[in-house]
């Protein structure tokens, strides 16, 4: 009900434009897009600063944005009932492909995730990261809610036999991502507030048990590393320690665009790609960094709306799981540069360079826009 | 069924009041979450913005330290001794050289790299940071920098840079005075002020390089200038220039000091003259020497190998650190410690029969003329050099006093002179034999003593710096060899305060008439041992002859040049002071292995005097 006010034209929906009809037979979301593409243009910005002023790198970004936004399209045209009848095949796809990966995938940077497809090379974590939220809520999408306690049992094995393969990999930070998806879905199909506390301190042991056992020495570090960067301040702690100069050396008004010194010097690792957040910070200060959140702030409301407005418990659950996730991506890299998380090697949702997390995003957001905009139809 | 799809419609209604219940729950969580991370970045930007901004400077601001350009170092007359020349060194930065190994074959076509030079240079890619440009080739001449400088192009990441260069113009004329520079290596950085020394690359190890190191460094300067995490600089900001150098003025005369090493022929031998007046040190002189300039970027091996193994010692500064006996050139100072003590008169004489034997001894003290020199006073034994009068003179005067009064003139102790590593030479004594020795005193080496043999050692410099005492009649002063230093921008340089030492005061200054006198027949008299280095001299001097054993010869043994090698030969020793009613000039000077120093080292002296007088004269 905030979100009404948040965006105030939502409450004239009926009285729509012409612009508003357009966009409606494109099956896109007018708040959704402008404000995605608002933030694929701040994060070219940013990256012209980050990568030195590359436009070479700045061309191959705007290309991906451009895939990601026809695959975006692409997915919005699909209706939710066809959507959901594809959920379980997908997630079996996607889950053949993730054992194979780690029988045959090839090894980057130390961790098994990418299939090699010819010419493309694939990172099947990824089309899980859509896949395993939208077979939780095929899942639960006929049954009685809040759900029993044996569909619960099913549904956690659901999720936790893929972020298990995902975090042997090892990938962390996507196997995190994975388990929160799944969670979302738990959580907003109403699972009891007792079973949530019940699972919490459950998960105490279980994160124990997985220090001891269950993580490499280099995820151990990081958590280590978190606890207190200046254990390490060359080595892992570095990240942290150079991140959070950049970014309490923007102040309030930012050094200005491409003016950053900690960024441009070559201080600030991995400027590009996991930590550009703190480029934006620096440049930008805390005025810019409001800015962004309040953008972020308005996808996530916008995704929340139209989760409340979806009419089926398979949309609903799908749609508030999607937003989540993309706040949990949105959350845990600004924890992590800004020093309130670990470093999990996690991505800014449309402003970190990458490829194949960026058209994972644009799908989930195709879904989105598919519930949002078939919805209406089926209404008429 | 109909129950069941009521069941679900009903249901279907709650889930959506769940649903709508739980994604308030989130929602709110997320604006919690988004409220913390607000915060967070208010913390860091806001709260802890003037905290991160030092740092920030910190990372980007590096101070780069500039070197200060070393003082001059000149003779006292304005001629330069030690310069800074600008010379080209090749340097290569193994971050941006493609293959190091081509890059040195390539090299290696237009230029000769020695097996030394990659040595080094593979030792100090070791040490230093890939992007750091280390040294492979020093003093690379003008065709050599050319050829590079036209290949350019195809060797990224080799450059030649100008740098400053100690350079000697006169070679080896005066090394052991001037001493040199040579690259700071590993030990001397544990003893050098590292932010004084930051850019310096060479410091002063040997000689007035380096006992006057702290003058002629200068001060470090900064450069502001802002760096990128891999250290390179990216620009340039403001900085304190650096404070070059005093220059500095030695007391020596060049010219002076080069008549003295050329007047040795190539005999080995020190020699020191010194300007009674003042102690200013004119010319220092270790024989034979070594060219300075080959330690500055680094002697090679076998060139350090051939100085240091070298019998003669070229290395070795023998006029503040050889210890010769000072044979007969004593003799002035046993006088006057005989008269003073009132052992003998001047009018006393004895009989010279050519030896001399103590009671109950059958020994014979042999004089060095095997037909004595019949009657003989305290004068003539000087100026004829007789040693029975002294073996005689020293007996009776015992060594407790000839030790306590010869100590007056500075024997057995370092002089004080402002250059290192003097050593203090051995007056003997009864305490330091049964210190040293664990031994009593006898009365045969009293009469050894008395002629400058036995346990007793010198250096040239405490000789020299005897004569000058005796120059002035007992005004003693600390020989030095600094003249003055001159300030880069400041108009007069400063001249150096000598330090003066505790005068020799005599109860009978005649006595100095009677010693001095003698000394003077020494080179005037008819019989003079140095008779013949005073003809023609247009001044008056004062001198005594010595010569040194090297080795003891066996009662009733005959000393016979031919037989003796080299080596073993006596050294010729001599002492002077002129003009001798207005000294301006003392030497003591010894040439190792040449036999008797009437013959052999007093015409040196001649020269020497003669080269600074006349000069003197000159300017007047």
């Amino acid at each position: 009900m905030i979100f009404k006010r948040v965006i105030p034209e939502y409450a004239e929906e009926n009285r729509l434009s012409t612009g508003r009809r357009v966009l409606l037979l494109l099956h896109l979301d007018f708040t959704l897009i402008t404000s995605l593409l608002l933030l694929a243009v701040v994060g070219l910005i940013v990256l012209y600063s980050a990568s030195d002023q590359n436009m070479e790198l700045l061309a191959k970004q705007s290309l991906r944005l451009l895939l990601g936004f026809v695959v975006m399209f692409l997915v919005a045209q699909l209706t939710p009932e066809t959507i959901k009848y594809w959920s379980p095949w997908l997630f079996v796809i996607g889950f053949i492909m993730l054992v194979l990966v780690l029988v045959v995938g090839d090894v980057g940077k130390g961790a098994q995730r990418w299939l090699s497809l010819g010419v493309l090379s694939f990172q099947p974590s990824e089309l899980m990261k859509i896949a395993l939220p939208m077979l939780i809520a095929w899942y639960f999408a006929d049954t009685v809610l809040p759900p029993s306690f044996m569909r619960v049992i099913g549904a956690c094995l659901l999720f936790a036999v893929p972020t298990y393969v995902v975090a042997l990999q090892p990938d962390l930070g996507t196997a995190m991502v994975l388990a929160a998806s799944g969670t979302f879905v738990l959580f907003l199909a109403g699972l009891r507030w007792r079973t949530i506390i019940i699972g919490i301190l459950l998960l105490i042991p279980t994160l124990w048990i997985m220090w001891h056992y269950g993580m490499h020495d280099y995820q151990r570090k990081r958590v280590i590393t978190f606890l207190n960067p200046e254990t390490d301040p060359l080595g892992a702690g570095y990240h942290i320690i150079q991140s959070t100069i950049a970014i309490g050396s923007g102040g309030i008004y930012g050094k200005g665009w491409l003016e950053g010194t900690q960024s441009h010097l070559d201080f600030l690792p991995e400027r590009r790609t996991d930590f550009i957040f703190a480029v934006f910070s620096e440049e930008f200060g805390f005025l810019g960094t409001l800015l962004l959140l309040l953008l972020y702030a308005v996808i996530i409301g916008r995704g929340i709306v139209i989760a409340t407005q979806a009419q089926s418990t398979y949309t609903r659950l799908l749609a508030g799981s999607i937003i989540l996730t993309f706040f949990v991506y949105v959350f845990i890299n600004i924890g992590m540069v800004s020093g309130l998380l670990p470093v999990v090697g996690i991505p800014l949702p449309l402003i970190s360079f990458g490829g194949t997390s960026l058209v994972t995003i644009m799908a989930s957001f195709g879904i989105l826009m598919s519930i949002a905009t078939h919805r209406k139809l089926v209404s008429t | 069924m109909v129950q069941f799809s009521r069941l679900t419609l009903k249901d279907h209604f709650r889930e959506t009041h769940l649903f709508n219940h739980r994604i308030l729950v989130a929602g709110a969580g997320v604006m919690v979450l988004f409220l913390a991370l607000a915060i967070r970045i208010f913390y860091l930007q806001v709260i802890q913005h003037d905290h991160y901004s030092t740092l920030s400077e910190d990372n980007r601001y590096t101070l780069l330290p500039l070197a200060p350009t070393r003082g001059l170092i000149y003779d006292r007359n304005g001629i330069l001794l030690a310069q800074n020349l600008p010379t080209f060194t090749l340097e290569l930065t193994p971050a941006k050289l493609p293959n190091l190994n081509d890059t040195l074959k390539t090299l290696e076509q237009m230029i000769s790299i020695s097996l030394e030079d990659k040595k080094r240079f593979y030792k100090l890619i070791k040490k230093r940071r890939r992007f750091d440009s280390i040294p492979l080739r020093f003093r690379l001449s003008d065709e050599e920098v050319a050829r590079i400088a036209v290949n350019q192009y195809r060797l990224p990441g080799v450059r030649v840079n100008a740098e400053l260069t100690r350079h000697y113009p006169h070679g080896s004329l005066a090394s052991h005075a001037i001493g040199y520079v040579a690259r700071i290596s590993e030990d001397d950085l544990q003893k050098l002020d590292p932010t004084r020394y930051a850019a310096t690359r060479y410091v002063g190890k040997v000689g007035v390089e380096k006992a006057y190191e702290d003058i002629l460094h200068g001060e470090v300067g900064y450069q502001e200038v802002e760096i990128n995490a891999q250290g390179r600089e990216v620009e340039v900001r403001q900085g304190t220039l650096p404070v070059p150098g005093k220059n500095i003025y030695l007391s020596l005369d060049l010219n002076v000091q080069r008549v003295a090493e050329q007047s040795y022929g190539d005999y080995s031998g020190a020699l020191v003259a010194i300007d009674p007046n003042d102690g200013s040190i004119l010319a220092l002189v270790s024989l034979p020497t070594f060219d300075p300039n080959l330690f500055v970027n680094g002697i090679d091996t076998d060139t350090y190998q051939e100085l240091n193994a070298s019998p003669s010692q070229p290395l070795f500064n023998r006029a503040l650190q050889g210890r010769y006996p000072p044979g007969s050139t004593i003799k002035p100072f046993v006088g006057l410690a005989a008269l003073e003590n009132n052992t003998v008169t001047p009018e006393k004489t004895i009989y010279c029969p050519g030896y001399y034997t103590l009671k109950n001894d059958d020994r014979h003290y042999r004089d060095w003329r095997k037909e004595g020199h019949g009657q003989t006073n305290l004068a003539k034994a000087i100026t004829e050099s007789c040693d029975v009068y002294f073996y005689d003179l020293a007996l009776n005067l015992n060594i407790d006093k000839m030790q306590q009064f010869l100590a007056q003139f500075g024997f057995g102790k370092p002089t004080g002179v402002d250059l290192r590593d003097e050593v203090s030479g051995l007056l003997p004594s009864r305490e330091w034999k049964l210190r040293a020795q664990h031994q009593a005193w006898y009365p045969g080496e009293t009469i050894i003593t008395g002629i400058g043999q036995g346990y007793w050692l010198t250096t040239p410099l405490q000789l020299a710096n005897a004569t000058a005492a005796i120059a002035t009649r007992g005004h003693r002063l600390q020989p030095h060899i600094l003249h003055a230093t001159h300030e880069v921008g400041v108009e007069q340089p400063v001249d150096f305060t000598p330090v003066a030492l505790p005068d020799i005061n005599l109860k009978h200054p005649e006595n100095w008439d009677t010693i001095i006198n003698a000394m003077h027949n020494v080179i005037h008299g008819p019989n003079g041992t140095a008779r013949g280095i005073g003809v023609n001299a247009k001044y008056q001097m004062a001198g005594k002859t010595g010569t040194a054993q090297v080795f003891g010869l066996k009662e009733g043994e005959k000393y016979d040049v031919k037989k003796v090698s080299k080596h073993l030969r006596d050294h010729a020793l001599f002492i002077a002071f002129a003009p001798v009613d207005n000294p301006q000039i003392a030497v003591a000077l010894i040439v190792e292995n040449a036999g008797g120093g009437g013959a052999n080292a007093a015409p040196i002296a001649r020269k020497v005097i003669d080269a600074y007088l006349e000069e003197e004269e000159q300017d007047e």
